[in-house]
Protein backbone atom coordinates (compact mmCIF):
# COMPACT_ATOMS: atom_id res chain seq x y z
CA UNK A 1 0.00 0.00 0.00
CA UNK A 2 1.68 3.60 -0.93
CA UNK A 3 0.59 6.45 0.89
CA UNK A 4 -1.11 7.76 -2.64
CA UNK A 5 -3.38 4.98 -2.67
CA UNK A 6 -7.58 6.00 -2.23
CA UNK A 7 -9.11 4.97 0.83
CA UNK A 8 -12.57 3.87 -0.48
CA UNK A 9 -13.66 2.24 2.39
CA UNK A 10 -12.83 5.65 4.47
CA UNK A 11 -15.49 6.79 3.05
CA UNK A 12 -17.97 4.43 3.75
CA UNK A 13 -18.05 6.38 7.32
CA UNK A 14 -20.51 9.06 7.57
CA UNK A 15 -18.66 11.26 9.24
CA UNK A 16 -15.32 11.32 6.57
CA UNK A 17 -18.25 10.68 3.89
CA UNK A 18 -19.84 14.73 5.12
CA UNK A 19 -17.12 17.03 4.20
CA UNK A 20 -16.54 15.32 0.66
CA UNK A 21 -20.48 14.88 0.01
CA UNK A 22 -20.04 19.09 0.68
CA UNK A 23 -17.60 19.57 -1.62
CA UNK A 24 -18.88 17.46 -4.32
CA UNK A 25 -22.69 18.90 -3.94
CA UNK A 26 -21.14 22.50 -4.61
CA UNK A 27 -19.34 21.23 -7.96
CA UNK A 28 -22.71 19.29 -9.27
CA UNK A 29 -24.73 22.83 -8.12
CA UNK A 30 -22.67 25.29 -10.44
CA UNK A 31 -22.84 22.60 -13.11
CA UNK A 32 -26.40 22.44 -12.81
CA UNK A 33 -27.03 26.08 -13.24
CA UNK A 34 -24.45 26.21 -15.79
CA UNK A 35 -25.76 23.13 -17.51
CA UNK A 36 -29.66 24.92 -17.33
CA UNK A 37 -29.07 28.09 -18.79
CA UNK A 38 -27.09 25.98 -21.73
CA UNK A 39 -29.81 23.93 -22.21
CA UNK A 40 -33.13 26.41 -21.81
CA UNK A 41 -30.79 28.79 -24.86
CA UNK A 42 -30.59 25.83 -27.19
CA UNK A 43 -33.75 24.48 -26.10
CA UNK A 44 -35.87 28.23 -26.81
CA UNK A 45 -33.28 29.94 -29.26
CA UNK A 46 -31.72 27.24 -31.12
CA UNK A 47 -33.80 24.31 -31.58
CA UNK A 48 -36.35 25.47 -34.56
CA UNK A 49 -40.20 24.90 -34.47
CA UNK A 50 -41.09 21.65 -35.04
CA UNK A 51 -43.52 20.60 -38.57
CA UNK A 52 -45.78 18.59 -37.13
CA UNK A 53 -46.38 19.54 -33.31
CA UNK A 54 -45.15 23.23 -33.15
CA UNK A 55 -44.05 25.00 -30.31
CA UNK A 56 -45.79 22.34 -27.69
CA UNK A 57 -42.82 20.06 -28.53
CA UNK A 58 -40.88 22.61 -26.23
CA UNK A 59 -42.43 20.35 -23.69
CA UNK A 60 -39.95 17.91 -24.17
CA UNK A 61 -36.97 19.24 -22.89
CA UNK A 62 -37.92 18.99 -19.23
CA UNK A 63 -40.44 15.93 -19.94
CA UNK A 64 -38.21 13.31 -20.83
CA UNK A 65 -34.70 14.42 -18.67
CA UNK A 66 -37.49 14.31 -15.71
CA UNK A 67 -38.93 10.49 -16.97
CA UNK A 68 -35.53 9.78 -17.50
CA UNK A 69 -34.27 10.85 -14.24
CA UNK A 70 -37.91 9.62 -12.07
CA UNK A 71 -36.26 6.05 -13.21
CA UNK A 72 -32.77 5.95 -12.63
CA UNK A 73 -32.95 7.71 -9.15
CA UNK A 74 -35.34 4.76 -8.05
CA UNK A 75 -32.59 2.27 -9.50
CA UNK A 76 -29.89 3.96 -7.59
CA UNK A 77 -32.47 4.21 -4.45
CA UNK A 78 -33.20 0.84 -4.72
CA UNK A 79 -29.05 -0.20 -4.97
CA UNK A 80 -28.36 2.22 -2.13
CA UNK A 81 -31.35 -0.01 -0.18
CA UNK A 82 -29.71 -3.27 -1.01
CA UNK A 83 -26.62 -2.48 -0.47
CA UNK A 84 -27.40 -1.07 3.39
CA UNK A 85 -29.74 -4.10 3.56
CA UNK A 86 -27.00 -6.99 2.51
CA UNK A 87 -24.18 -5.15 4.57
CA UNK A 88 -26.03 -3.12 7.24
CA UNK A 89 -23.94 0.07 6.46
CA UNK A 90 -25.84 3.05 7.93
CA UNK A 91 -24.95 5.22 5.21
CA UNK A 92 -26.36 2.54 2.37
CA UNK A 93 -29.99 3.89 4.29
CA UNK A 94 -28.93 7.62 4.60
CA UNK A 95 -28.30 7.68 0.23
CA UNK A 96 -31.34 5.49 -0.30
CA UNK A 97 -33.79 8.18 1.98
CA UNK A 98 -32.25 10.91 0.69
CA UNK A 99 -32.78 10.06 -2.77
CA UNK A 100 -36.22 9.38 -2.95
CA UNK A 101 -37.57 12.97 -2.64
CA UNK A 102 -36.14 13.59 -5.29
CA UNK A 103 -36.84 10.72 -7.03
CA UNK A 104 -40.30 11.41 -6.42
CA UNK A 105 -40.44 15.40 -7.53
CA UNK A 106 -38.93 13.94 -11.18
CA UNK A 107 -41.55 11.08 -11.23
CA UNK A 108 -44.48 14.18 -10.69
CA UNK A 109 -42.93 16.84 -12.98
CA UNK A 110 -43.01 14.26 -15.88
CA UNK A 111 -46.36 13.24 -14.86
CA UNK A 112 -47.32 17.03 -14.85
CA UNK A 113 -45.53 18.20 -18.18
CA UNK A 114 -46.64 14.87 -19.86
CA UNK A 115 -50.55 15.91 -18.88
CA UNK A 116 -49.46 19.53 -20.48
CA UNK A 117 -48.11 18.32 -23.74
CA UNK A 118 -50.69 15.41 -23.94
CA UNK A 119 -53.74 18.10 -24.21
CA UNK A 120 -52.63 19.63 -26.88
CA UNK A 121 -51.10 16.88 -28.94
CA UNK A 122 -53.35 14.08 -27.65
CA UNK A 123 -56.51 15.70 -26.37
CA UNK A 124 -56.40 14.56 -23.00
CA UNK A 125 -54.89 15.63 -20.21
CA UNK A 126 -54.38 11.86 -19.18
CA UNK A 127 -55.29 8.19 -20.33
CA UNK A 128 -54.76 4.80 -18.34
CA UNK A 129 -52.42 3.33 -21.06
CA UNK A 130 -49.54 1.68 -20.02
CA UNK A 131 -46.70 4.05 -19.81
CA UNK A 132 -48.72 6.53 -18.03
CA UNK A 133 -49.69 4.32 -15.33
CA UNK A 134 -47.01 2.57 -14.87
CA UNK A 135 -45.26 5.97 -14.32
CA UNK A 136 -47.85 6.91 -11.72
CA UNK A 137 -46.79 3.81 -10.21
CA UNK A 138 -43.96 4.54 -9.62
CA UNK A 139 -44.86 7.61 -7.92
CA UNK A 140 -46.99 5.92 -5.43
CA UNK A 141 -43.40 3.30 -4.83
CA UNK A 142 -41.35 6.45 -3.73
CA UNK A 143 -44.37 8.13 -1.77
CA UNK A 144 -44.70 4.03 -0.22
CA UNK A 145 -41.11 4.36 0.52
CA UNK A 146 -41.40 7.83 2.42
CA UNK A 147 -44.11 6.69 4.18
CA UNK A 148 -42.83 3.79 5.56
CA UNK A 149 -39.61 4.86 6.13
CA UNK A 150 -41.03 7.83 8.34
CA UNK A 151 -43.60 5.49 10.15
CA UNK A 152 -40.94 3.39 11.93
CA UNK A 153 -39.09 5.11 14.33
CA UNK A 154 -36.07 2.50 15.02
CA UNK A 155 -33.73 3.80 11.94
CA UNK A 156 -32.39 0.42 11.18
CA UNK A 157 -35.68 -1.47 10.83
CA UNK A 158 -37.04 1.36 8.84
CA UNK A 159 -34.22 0.93 5.96
CA UNK A 160 -35.00 -2.96 6.31
CA UNK A 161 -38.36 -2.21 5.54
CA UNK A 162 -38.12 0.43 2.78
CA UNK A 163 -35.05 -1.91 1.17
CA UNK A 164 -37.63 -4.74 0.75
CA UNK A 165 -40.32 -2.04 -0.70
CA UNK A 166 -37.59 -0.55 -3.04
CA UNK A 167 -36.27 -4.12 -4.38
CA UNK A 168 -39.26 -5.11 -4.90
CA UNK A 169 -40.63 -2.11 -6.48
CA UNK A 170 -37.75 -2.14 -9.16
CA UNK A 171 -39.55 -4.33 -11.32
CA UNK A 172 -41.27 -1.62 -12.57
CA UNK A 173 -39.13 0.49 -13.94
CA UNK A 174 -38.50 -1.83 -17.06
CA UNK A 175 -41.98 -2.27 -17.43
CA UNK A 176 -42.23 1.78 -17.74
CA UNK A 177 -39.34 1.71 -20.15
CA UNK A 178 -40.36 -1.02 -22.26
CA UNK A 179 -44.39 -0.24 -21.75
CA UNK A 180 -44.50 1.39 -25.34
CA UNK A 181 -42.70 -1.42 -26.97
CA UNK A 182 -45.04 -4.62 -25.03
CA UNK A 183 -48.16 -2.87 -25.09
CA UNK A 184 -50.31 -0.57 -27.61
CA UNK A 185 -50.03 3.31 -26.49
CA UNK A 186 -50.53 6.28 -27.04
CA UNK A 187 -47.66 6.90 -25.81
CA UNK A 188 -44.84 7.70 -28.64
CA UNK A 189 -42.22 4.89 -28.51
CA UNK A 190 -38.39 6.10 -27.30
CA UNK A 191 -36.73 9.23 -29.65
CA UNK A 192 -33.35 8.10 -28.33
CA UNK A 193 -31.75 4.99 -27.91
CA UNK A 194 -28.56 3.44 -27.89
CA UNK A 195 -29.13 1.04 -30.62
CA UNK A 196 -30.79 3.45 -32.87
CA UNK A 197 -29.83 6.41 -34.61
CA UNK A 198 -31.84 9.56 -32.56
CA UNK A 199 -35.19 10.46 -34.47
CA UNK A 200 -35.22 14.04 -33.95
CA UNK A 201 -33.20 17.40 -34.97
CA UNK A 202 -29.81 17.29 -33.46
CA UNK A 203 -30.10 20.72 -31.83
CA UNK A 204 -33.21 19.56 -30.39
CA UNK A 205 -31.20 16.42 -29.18
CA UNK A 206 -28.70 18.69 -27.61
CA UNK A 207 -31.52 20.47 -25.64
CA UNK A 208 -32.76 17.55 -24.81
CA UNK A 209 -29.37 15.94 -23.11
CA UNK A 210 -27.84 19.37 -21.64
CA UNK A 211 -31.01 19.35 -19.36
CA UNK A 212 -31.14 15.62 -18.63
CA UNK A 213 -27.47 16.67 -17.32
CA UNK A 214 -28.86 19.77 -15.76
CA UNK A 215 -31.23 17.49 -13.73
CA UNK A 216 -28.30 15.22 -13.01
CA UNK A 217 -26.49 17.68 -11.41
CA UNK A 218 -28.92 18.96 -9.70
CA UNK A 219 -29.81 15.54 -8.28
CA UNK A 220 -26.66 14.86 -6.87
CA UNK A 221 -26.53 18.05 -5.31
CA UNK A 222 -29.59 17.92 -3.44
CA UNK A 223 -29.27 14.33 -2.38
CA UNK A 224 -26.25 15.07 -0.92
CA UNK A 225 -26.68 17.90 0.65
CA UNK A 226 -29.78 15.98 2.38
CA UNK A 227 -27.34 13.07 2.96
CA UNK A 228 -25.26 15.45 5.36
CA UNK A 229 -28.44 16.36 6.83
CA UNK A 230 -29.33 13.12 7.41
CA UNK A 231 -25.65 12.47 9.38
CA UNK A 232 -26.52 15.56 10.98
CA UNK A 233 -29.36 14.39 12.45
CA UNK A 234 -28.64 10.52 12.87
CA UNK A 235 -25.08 10.09 13.02
CA UNK B 1 -34.93 31.21 -32.86
CA UNK B 2 -35.89 34.69 -33.49
CA UNK B 3 -38.36 35.73 -30.86
CA UNK B 4 -40.26 38.90 -30.59
CA UNK B 5 -41.29 39.35 -26.87
CA UNK B 6 -44.74 38.75 -27.44
CA UNK B 7 -44.70 35.50 -29.37
CA UNK B 8 -42.23 34.01 -27.03
CA UNK B 9 -44.80 34.06 -24.29
CA UNK B 10 -47.11 33.04 -26.78
CA UNK B 11 -45.20 30.33 -28.23
CA UNK B 12 -47.04 29.53 -30.85
CA UNK B 13 -50.21 29.52 -29.30
CA UNK B 14 -48.95 26.80 -26.78
CA UNK B 15 -47.77 29.33 -24.09
CA UNK B 16 -50.35 27.75 -21.42
CA UNK B 17 -48.95 23.94 -21.86
CA UNK B 18 -45.09 25.34 -22.29
CA UNK B 19 -45.02 27.88 -19.58
CA UNK B 20 -47.21 25.73 -17.64
CA UNK B 21 -44.79 22.92 -17.30
CA UNK B 22 -41.71 24.78 -17.06
CA UNK B 23 -43.19 27.32 -14.71
CA UNK B 24 -44.26 24.65 -12.48
CA UNK B 25 -40.91 22.37 -12.64
CA UNK B 26 -39.06 25.77 -11.72
CA UNK B 27 -41.10 26.47 -8.96
CA UNK B 28 -41.13 22.84 -7.25
CA UNK B 29 -37.58 22.59 -7.70
CA UNK B 30 -37.43 25.66 -5.94
CA UNK B 31 -38.95 24.59 -3.25
CA UNK B 32 -37.20 21.49 -2.86
CA UNK B 33 -34.20 23.47 -2.58
CA UNK B 34 -35.75 26.31 0.10
CA UNK B 35 -37.36 23.21 2.21
CA UNK B 36 -33.65 22.04 2.00
CA UNK B 37 -31.75 25.02 3.03
CA UNK B 38 -34.00 25.58 5.87
CA UNK B 39 -33.04 22.14 7.08
CA UNK B 40 -29.55 22.17 6.55
CA UNK B 41 -30.12 26.20 8.30
CA UNK B 42 -31.93 24.17 11.44
CA UNK B 43 -28.77 21.79 11.99
CA UNK B 44 -26.68 24.56 12.14
CA UNK B 45 -28.06 26.31 14.93
CA UNK B 46 -28.76 23.04 16.76
CA UNK B 47 -25.12 21.69 16.63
Amino acid sequence: MTARTIHWFWYASPQTFFPLAGKIARVCAVLAVLLGIAGLYVGFFVAPTDAQQGESYRIIFIHVPAAWMSMFLYVVMAFWAAIGFAMHTRLSGMMARSLAPTGALFTFIALWTGSLWGKPTWGTWWVWDARLTSELILLFLYFGFMALQASIDDRRRADRAGAVLAIVGVVNVPIIYYSVNWWNTLHQGASVSLTRAPTMAKTMLVGMLLMALCFWMYSIAVALWRVRCEITENG
Amino acid sequence: MNWTFAEFWHMGGYGFYVWGSYGVTFVLLAIELVVLRKRIQRNETAA
